[in-house]
C-alpha cells in the first residue's frame, strides 16, 4: 500500500480516505478551483463560438465567385430573374444589414436557406450528419483502440523486432494518401482481384430498398472499407503518441519499486505506466473526436458516402453561403466543444492541472 | 487513475466484468466480420434475387431540386423528363420536334397565338386524367409566381396569357412571334398534386412518394448523394419501360464508377476520361460508347467589355479589337494537334458553333471564309495589321510593348491546361506571348472582362436559340455594375439583325437557314473561335443491357439526351448472362476463412485474457 502510494507521481485529490475531520477544507478547496477552472474554459469556449460565428460570415465572402451567376450559369436568364435571385438570397442588401439578420437568425438557431439545394441548411446539415457519424465514429473507436493497445506494446518492447515492425508500418500507412488507399482497397475487395473475391460494394452506404435488419447489415457491409481505410491512415497517429508518452514513463521510479512488489510486467505496464501516460493521448484522442464530425472528404469521395464533406465541398463550389457558414460553424464548434470536454476533463486525469 | 485506487478496489468483480467486455469485444468482432461478409454476394446485379431486371446507373452531380419548377441541374432535369411529359419532344434520329403531351401544335396567322391539341386518354400516375387544364396551371404559375419562375422563367417571359378551354385544347398567346413553341423544355405537373404548394421557392417535391407523374417512369424513392428509383409506368402512352426498375446510384469518383462497372454494380458510367475509356476498350461484357458530343470547345476573345448604356470596362488588350489579329491568332492554333494530343481522338475537330449531331443547324465555313490552320499566313496578317516583330523577335503593340495575352483558364480543367502550354508555344513563335491565368472560380475576371482570352464552352440544345442569344446586344449587362446574360461581351449589328429574324421565322427550314447565317457571321467576326465538339464517353454493360436507344440515333449517346429515349428503350439482357464479380463459390470460401479466422482471433484474445485474469488473484 505505502510503495504504491509513493509510486504515483501525483498524489490524487489529497487523499479522500486518509484526511481525518479537516477534509472538508481542502476538499471544498479543490471543488472551487476545479468550477473556477471550468468555468473558464466553458467561458473561453463561448467567446471562440462567438468568434467563429463572425468569421464564418466574413470568411466565406472572400472566396472569389458570384453565386447567382454560378446558379444561372448556362440557362436563359434574363436581368430581372437575375435580380430576383439577389432579391431572394438577400444579396442585394448592405453587408452590414445581411450580417445583422445572419447574426439573428444564427442566435435563434435558423442558419438560413441554402441556395442550390432550396432547403433549410439546417436539415441539410442533420441528412448527412448521422451518415457522417456512423463513419468517422465507428473508424474513430476502432483506430484509437487500436492505436493505444498498439502504441503500448510498442513502447514496453521499444527497439525490439516487433516495436520496428509496428512503428514502421504505421508510418507507412500514416504517409498514405488515404483516396488512393480506399481506391486500392475497392479494386482488390470490392471488384476482387485474382484469388480475392470481390466482398464488399464498391460505394455508397446502402443498396437501397431495405429495411430493418437487412438494412441494418446493409449499411455494416458498405461500411466496412471505408472505416478500414480511416483506420490504417489514422492509427499510427494515436500509435506514436502513446508510444513516446508512455516511453517517457519508462525510467520512472515508481515503476521499479512497482516491479520491486512482485508485480507482473503485464500489471505494471496496465495500472502504473499506461495511466500516467494517458494525458498526451486523451489530448489527441479529443482533437480526433472533434474532427470526426468535419468528416473526411477524400474517403467519403472515394466511396461517394453521403456525409459532411461532400457537403461542404458542394457549398464551396457555389459559394452556397448559408451552407458554406452553417458547416464551417458546425465543424468549428464540434472542435471547441470537443477541446473544452478534454480540458474540462485534464483535473480528473492530472490534479496538477487546473490548480 | 490513481494505481492505489485500482488496487484498493475488489479484484474478483473488476475482473469478471473485465472478462465479460472481453468477450463481448470478441462477439462483437465475430459478428463485424459477420457483417462484412455479404448475404447476398452480388447485390446489385441487372437482376436482383427476385428475378427483377434493375438497370443501375452511376450517376456523381447531386439533385438540386426535385420540383421541376426550381430544378435547373442536368441530372435533375434528365429524371424529370422520365417523370413527367413535356409538351412536345425531339425526335432521337434528328432531334426534331415530335409529339409528347400535345399531339399537334398550329401557330395562328398573326404568328401570336399557338393552339396545342393535347392527347386524350392518358392519365396521371394516380389514375386522374390528364388535361390542358394541367398544362395551363403550370405555365399560368411560373408566370405569376416568383418562386415557380425559378428555372424556367425564360420559357414563359414572352407568353401574354395562357388558357384552356377544353381538356384537349391548350392556347397560349404571345407578346411577339416566337419560333421555339415546339421546344418548352417544361414539365407539365399534375394540378391537383401542386396547386396546394404555398411557397413554390422551398417545395422540394421530395417528401411523399411514389411522385404522381405521367412520364414513362414513376420515381418512387430519393435518397440525397445515395440514390433515386423509379419504376415504369405501366400506362406509359408511348408503351411501358422494359427494365423493373430504373436506379441512380451515386458515385462521387470517377474510378470508383468505374470499378463498379467492372463489378457489375452498375450498368452504365457517362463522363469517362481517355484513361479511364482506355481501361474499358477490351473488357469483356463492357460496351464503351465514344459519341458525339453536345458541346462545344472554344476559345473566346474579349470584344471590349461593354454595357448596354454604352459604357466600356475591363482591361481586354486593344489589339484584339483588330478583326485580323482575332484570324491571325486562330489560324495559329493547330486543332488537329489538340484533338489528337489532348483529348487523345475523343474529339471532333471544330469549325461551326453548333456542333455537327445537330445536323439540323451544323454549318461550317466555306473553302473561302475557313480559318484552317497556317502559321506563316497568321504571321502576315500580324504584319499586315501594324504589330510587326522587334529586335527581340516580339511583336510590339501600339503603345510600343511586346503584346503578352492573358488568357483565362479553368483550374478545375485539364483540357484548358494542357490546350494553354500548346497556344504559348503557337503564339510564342508568331512572337507573342501568353500567360495562363488558372482559376478555380473564373467569373469574376470573366464577368469584369479583365481577361483578353478565354477557354470557353456550352452545351448545345435542340433548339439552339439559347446559345445564339448570348451573344446578341440585348444580353449585355444593363451597367458595368450589373450581370447581363452575355457571354464574352459580344454586340454586332448584323448578328443581332439575324437573330431578331429567327426568333420569328416559323418555317423551320428557313430558320435553319437563317440559324447557319449567324453562325457564319460570328465565325467571320473571329470573337468565338471554336476548337473542338469533345464527345461523350460512356460504358455500359452489354450483359445487363442487350439493347439501348442512342441520339442521334447514329452513333449517338446516352447520358443527358434531348428525351427520355435511352432509359425508356432499354432492354434487359437474357437472365444467365450476367457476370461481374466472381463465382460465388470463391466469395463464400474467402468468407468462411475471413470468418473462422476472425473468430478465432477473437477467442484467443480473450481466453488468453481470461487465464491472466485468473493468474492475477
Amino acid at each position: 500500500m505505502t510503495a504504491d502510494a509513493a509510486s504515483a507521481p501525483v498524489d490524487k485529490a489529497g487523499g479522500t480516505a486518509l484526511a481525518g475531520p479537516p477534509a472538508r477544507g481542502p476538499r471544498a478547496r479543490t471543488g472551487a478551483s476545479y468550477l473556477r477552472y471550468s468555468a473558464g474554459k466553458v467561458g473561453g469556449a463561448a467567446v471562440s463560438l462567438l468568434a467563429v460565428l463572425v468569421t464564418s460570415f466574413f470568411l466565406f465572402r472572400l472566396v472569389p465567385g458570384d453565386p447567382v451567376k454560378y446558379m444561372t450559369g448556362g440557362r436563359q436568364v434574363s436581368a430581372e430573374q437575375l435580380a430576383a435571385y439577389r432579391r431572394e438570397f438577400g444579396l442585394d442588401l448592405p453587408l452590414w444589414e445581411q450580417f445583422t439578420s445572419y447574426c439573428g437568425k444564427a442566435l435563434t438557431g435558423d442558419l438560413g436557406t441554402s441556395y442550390q439545394f432550396r432547403a433549410p441548411v439546417i436539415d441539410k446539415i442533420t441528412e448527412a450528419l448521422p451518415n457522417t457519424l456512423l463513419l468517422t465514429g465507428t473508424a474513430f473507436v476502432l483506430y484509437t483502440a487500436l492505436g493505444v493497445f498498439l502504441g503500448t506494446r510498442s513502447a514496453w518492447r521499444h527497439g525490439r523486432l516487433g516495436d520496428r515492425l509496428n512503428t514502421g508500418l504505421a508510418l507507412t500507412l500514416y504517409s498514405v494518401p488515404s483516396f488512393w488507399l480506399g481506391l486500392l482497397l475497392i479494386i482488390v475487395f470490392s471488384v476482387g482481384m485474382g484469388p480475392v473475391p470481390g466482398l464488399f460494394p464498391t460505394g455508397g452506404m446502402e443498396s437501397g430498398g431495405k429495411e430493418g435488419f437487412a438494412y441494418t447489415i446493409d449499411v455494416a457491409h458498405h461500411l466496412v472499407l471505408p472505416v478500414v481505410t480511416l483506420v490504417a491512415v489514422e492509427y499510427g497517429q494515436t500509435l506514436l503518441v502513446t508510444r513516446s508518452a508512455l516511453l517517457d514513463e519508462m525510467g520512472g521510479d515508481y515503476l521499479t519499486t512497482a516491479r520491486a512488489k512482485g508485480l507482473r510486467d503485464d500489471l505494471v505496464r496496465r495500472r502504473h505506466a499506461v495511466p500516467n501516460a494517458l494525458l498526451p493521448t486523451v489530448t489527441l484522442i479529443f482533437v480526433n473526436l472533434g474532427r470526426t464530425v468535419a468528416g473526411v472528404i477524400l474517403v467519403e469521395t472515394v466511396f461517394s458516402w453521403p456525409g459532411l464533406g461532400g457537403l461542404f465541398y458542394q457549398a464551396l463550389s457555389v459559394p452556397d453561403l448559408p451552407l458554406v457558414q452553417g458547416l464551417f460553424f458546425v465543424f468549428a464548434s464540434s472542435v471547441i466543444v470537443m477541446n473544452t470536454l478534454a480540458d474540462l476533463m485534464y483535473p480528473l486525469l492530472d490534479p496538477r492541472v487546473g490548480r | 487513475m490513481n494505481p492505489q485506487d485500482q488496487h484498493g478496489r475488489g479484484h474478483p468483480r473488476a475482473k469478471n466484468r473485465r472478462s465479460r467486455v472481453l468477450g463481448l469485444l470478441a462477439a462483437a468482432i465475430t459478428l463485424w466480420a459477420g457483417l462484412a461478409t455479404p448475404l447476398d454476394p452480388a447485390p446489385q446485379r441487372a437482376e436482383a434475387a427476385d428475378g427483377r431486371k434493375v438497370l443501375t446507373v452511376a450517376v456523381a452531380q447531386s439533385v438540386d431540386s426535385l420540383s421541376p419548377f426550381l430544378a435547373t441541374r442536368l441530372v435533375s432535369t434528365s429524371i424529370h423528363r422520365l417523370m413527367y411529359e413535356y409538351l412536345t419532344n425531339y425526335d432521337p434520329k434528328d432531334a426534331h420536334a415530335i409529339p409528347g403531351l400535345a399531339t399537334k401544335w398550329t401557330p395562328s396567322a398573326d404568328k401570336l397565338t399557338w393552339t396545342y391539341t393535347i392527347r386524350s386518354g392518358t392519365k396521371w400516375s394516380d389514375g386522374k386524367p390528364v388535361t390542358a387544364e394541367d398544362a395551363a396551371w403550370t405555365f399560368n404559375t411560373m408566370m405569376t409566381d416568383e418562386g415557380a419562375a425559378t428555372a424556367n422563367a425564360s420559357y414563359v417571359a414572352n407568353f401574354r396569357k395562357v388558357t384552356a378551354p377544353s381538356p384537349t385544347k391548350l392556347v397560349i398567346e404571345l407578346k411577339k412571334p416566337q419560333a421555339t413553341m415546339a421546344a418548352l423544355d417544361v414539365s407539365i405537373v399534375p394540378k391537383h398534386i401542386w396547386q396546394g404548394v404555398t411557397d413554390f421557392s422551398k417545395f422540394n417535391n421530395d417528401k411523399s412518394f411514389p411522385i404522381v407523374g405521367n412520364g414513362p417512369f414513376v420515381l418512387t424513392g430519393y435518397k440525397p448523394d445515395s440514390y433515386v428509383r423509379l419504376e415504369p409506368n405501366k400506362d406509359f402512352w408511348r408503351g411501358a419501360p422494359k427494365f423493373d426498375e430504373l436506379v441512380f446510384k451515386y458515385y462521387k469518383d470517377g474510378d470508383a464508377a468505374v470499378a463498379a462497372l467492372r463489378k457489375g454494380e452498375v450498368s452504365f458510367v457517362s463522363g469517362l476520361t481517355p484513361a479511364q475509356s482506355a481501361s474499358l476498350e477490351n473488357q469483356e461484357n463492357i460496351k464503351v460508347n465514344d459519341a458525339p458530343g453536345r458541346r462545344f470547345y472554344a476559345l473566346a476573345t474579349n470584344p471590349g467589355a461593354r454595357s448596354k448604356d454604352g459604357k466600356r470596362f475591363g482591361d481586354g488588350h486593344e489589339s484584339l479589337l483588330d478583326e485580323k489579329v482575332r484570324h491571325a491568332l486562330f489560324m495559329a492554333v493547330d486543332r488537329e494537334t489538340i484533338i489528337d494530343k489532348v483529348f487523345q481522338g475523343h474529339a471532333v475537330e471544330g469549325q461551326g458553333y453548333i456542333p455537327p449531331r445537330f445536323s439540323t443547324y451544323f454549318w461550317k465555313p466555306s473553302a473561302s471564309q475557313e480559318l484552317a490552320y497556317d502559321p506563316a499566313k497568321a504571321a502576315q496578317l500580324l504584319d499586315e495589321a501594324g504589330y510587326k516583330k522587334n529586335g527581340d523577335g516580339r511583336r510590339v503593340g501600339k503603345n510600343g510593348k511586346p503584346i503578352t495575352y492573358r488568357v483565362l483558364c479553368h483550374a478545375t480543367e485539364p483540357n484548358d491546361k494542357a490546350v494553354g502550354q500548346y497556344l504559348k508555344e503557337w503564339w510564342g513563335r508568331l512572337g507573342i506571348g501568353v500567360t495562363l491565368n488558372c482559376l478555380d472560380n473564373v467569373t469574376d475576371p470573366w464577368l469584369a472582362g479583365t481577361y483578353d482570352l478565354a477557354f470557353d464552352g456550352w452545351s448545345v440544345n435542340p433548339d439552339p436559340d439559347f446559345v445564339l442569344s448570348i451573344h446578341t446586344c440585348d444580353a449585355l449587362p444593363a451597367t458595368p455594375d450589373d450581370v447581363g446574360a452575355t457571354d464574352n461581351f459580344i454586340c454586332d449589328k448584323k448578328y443581332d439583325d439575324l437573330y431578331r429574324r429567327q426568333l420569328a421565322e416559323y418555317d423551320p427550314a428557313e430558320r435553319a437557314d437563317i440559324v447557319k447565317q449567324m453562325e457564319s457571321r460570328l465565325y467571320d467576326t473571329g470573337y468565338m473561335n471554336v476548337m473542338a465538339y469533345p464527345n461523350a464517353v460512356e460504358a455500359y454493360r452489354t450483359d445487363q443491357i442487350k439493347s439501348i436507344q442512342t441520339m442521334p440515333e447514329d452513333a449517338g449517346n446516352i447520358y443527358g439526351q434531348d428525351g427520355y429515349w435511352s432509359w425508356w428503350s432499354a432492354v434487359p439482357a437474357a437472365s444467365g448472362e450476367s457476370s461481374g464479380g466472381s463465382g460465388s463459390t470463391g466469395v463464400v470460401i474467402g468468407v468462411g476463412a475471413g470468418v473462422v479466422v476472425l473468430a478465432g482471433a477473437g477467442v484467443f484474445l480473450a481466453m488468453r485474457r481470461r487465464s491472466t485474469a485468473e493468474d492475477r488473484e
